[in-house]
């Protein structure tokens, strides 16, 4: 019991976790369950990251960690101590939107724009991946985001044309 | 729902790592990528007072061609095994495997020794692993062992590790040439766990004889399964659309599937686990004679 105790009083109830948000440093005292998507939304402010499903099925929390997708809801923010984290805050520039987005408004992308900024961070990640993608890739590349408005057409459509843009 | 609190631990190596595990004993859970944790722990079915993150241990993330086998770190990710060119070369059974896991998020974070060790049937890697003939390394407090995929199965979110034991590195065999597999699942939608799902793997003789076969079940069972009596069915037999039939049969008889409320009845299961090897063995025999996509 003495060494479990010890244990217990070296890992703190609070933890402090630094990372770099939209390339901007943030660090807060939090606890540890604090999910990623909690962190990012209730801590920073940055509410465009979406709580949707909870149970890691509906993608509308995607971010970039590290240059990679990741479910937000499904990873603690003290696991991303360190980490670059990319929010669908962190795409457009100096009032330009980025071509995804554009895309996105284009070929109206959305209904209720719930899982847009899902989406949208998941085609960023997938056009990284794969610049010059095939309709059948982009479906498979987002099959971790659900839609429950459009029926993904215009969505496929967007991802797309922001492939063609993002070569221009 | 919020998760009950726990203590964050974040070791630097896996000696560290099976020191606070051994310590902690059943108050603690190893996280990896978390895939299934994080959901089990919102669900509150896993509500660990110290979570053990191994994602800052060093050298647990790596795929290796060791001589005649690959040896591939526990904390390597899906993504990492689907994209893999030594695996797309020597077990591309397994990059196939990959694709078929969740969806791409989920495949960034998770990992192949979080999957295994989590000992959820309806996982996929158990039945590719189980195909390949493959061995786990388990590492402890005392010495590390290692033991063949069946033995680490031991029931439901069952594993075979004692305590401050933490599963390390997946052992694959090369298959030699003349070999081919395939891995088929059937999803009720993009991303779902595997209603079934059949791991196969064959190596022929120049004869077309059966030199090796390996079948694995996947949702078909209590933990991922072996279809021994199928695979029996054809060693030393040349792999045409009788023995086929027969292994599928066998594969089918000796799966134990259970009703469920979401995916189906055991009797359905059941015939898909017939339809399903019978179509994984034909594209491995295709493959493994140069044909097949």
């Amino acid at each position: 019991m003495a060494r479990k105790k010890q244990l217990l009083e070296t890992a703190e109830t609070y933890v402090s976790v630094s990372m770099k948000v939209n390339g901007v440093p943030c660090s807060a005292k939090i606890e540890p369950r604090t999910l990623l998507v909690h962190f990012l939304r209730d801590v920073l402010g940055l509410t465009g990251t979406h709580w949707g499903c909870d149970t890691g099925n509906c993608g509308a929390c995607t971010v970039i960690m590290n240059g990679k997708s990741v479910k937000s809801c499904n990873i603690f923010a003290v696991q991303a101590d360190g980490a670059e984290i990319i929010t669908i805050e962190g795409l457009a520039k100096d009032g330009q939107l980025h071509p995804i987005q554009e895309a996105f408004w284009e070929n109206h992308g959305l209904q209720c724009g719930f899982c847009t900024p899902g989406f949208i961070m998941q085609a960023y990640w997938l056009l990284q991946q794969n610049p010059n993608p095939t309709e059948e890739e982009v479906r498979r590349g987002i099959s971790g985001n659900i839609c429950r408005c459009t029926g993904y057409q215009n969505i496929v459509k967007a991802i797309l044309t922001a492939a063609e843009k993002m070569k221009r | 729902m919020y998760v009950r609190s726990f203590q964050y631990l974040a070791p630097k190596t896996v000696k560290e790592a099976v020191t606070l595990l051994n310590k902690l004993g059943g108050e603690a859970k190893v996280i990896a990528g978390g895939q299934s944790l994080v959901p089990l722990m919102k669900l509150r079915l896993a509500t660990p007072s110290y979570l053990i993150d191994l994602n800052r241990v060093k050298g647990l993330d790596y795929i290796k061609d060791q001589k005649n086998r690959i040896l591939i770190g526990a904390l390597t990710r899906h993504a990492a095994i689907e994209n893999s060119d030594l695996i797309k070369e020597h077990v591309p059974i397994m990059a196939e495997a990959a694709s078929h896991i969740a969806d791409p998020q989920v495949r960034n974070l998770g990992t192949i020794g979080g999957s295994l060790a989590h000992c959820d049937p309806a996982g996929d890697w158990g039945a590719v692993v189980i195909a390949l003939n493959g061995e786990v390394k388990i590492t402890g407090p005392r010495k590390d062992r290692v033991m063949k995929i069946d033995d680490f199965f031991i029931d439901t979110y069952q594993p075979n590790l004692k305590k401050g034991e933490i599963l390390t590195e997946v052992r694959i065999p090369k298959p030699q040439p003349n070999s081919g597999g395939a891995y088929l699942k059937l999803e009720r939608r993009a991303g779902d766990f595997a209603t079934a799902g059949v791991a196969a793997q064959l190596t022929l003789d120049v004869d077309g004889v059966c030199r090796y076969a390996g079948i694995g079940l996947t949702a078909l069972g209590p933990t991922s399964l072996r279809a021994r009596k199928a695979e029996k069915t054809l060693l030393g037999r040349k792999v045409d659309d009788n023995s086929i039939e027969e292994a599928a049969e066998a594969a089918a008889e000796e799966s134990k599937p259970t009703d469920d409320p979401l995916r189906g009845s055991a009797e359905y299961k059941r015939a898909m686990a017939r339809v399903l090897t019978r179509r994984a063995l034909k594209l491995a025999l295709a493959r493994a004679t140069g044909g097949g996509a």
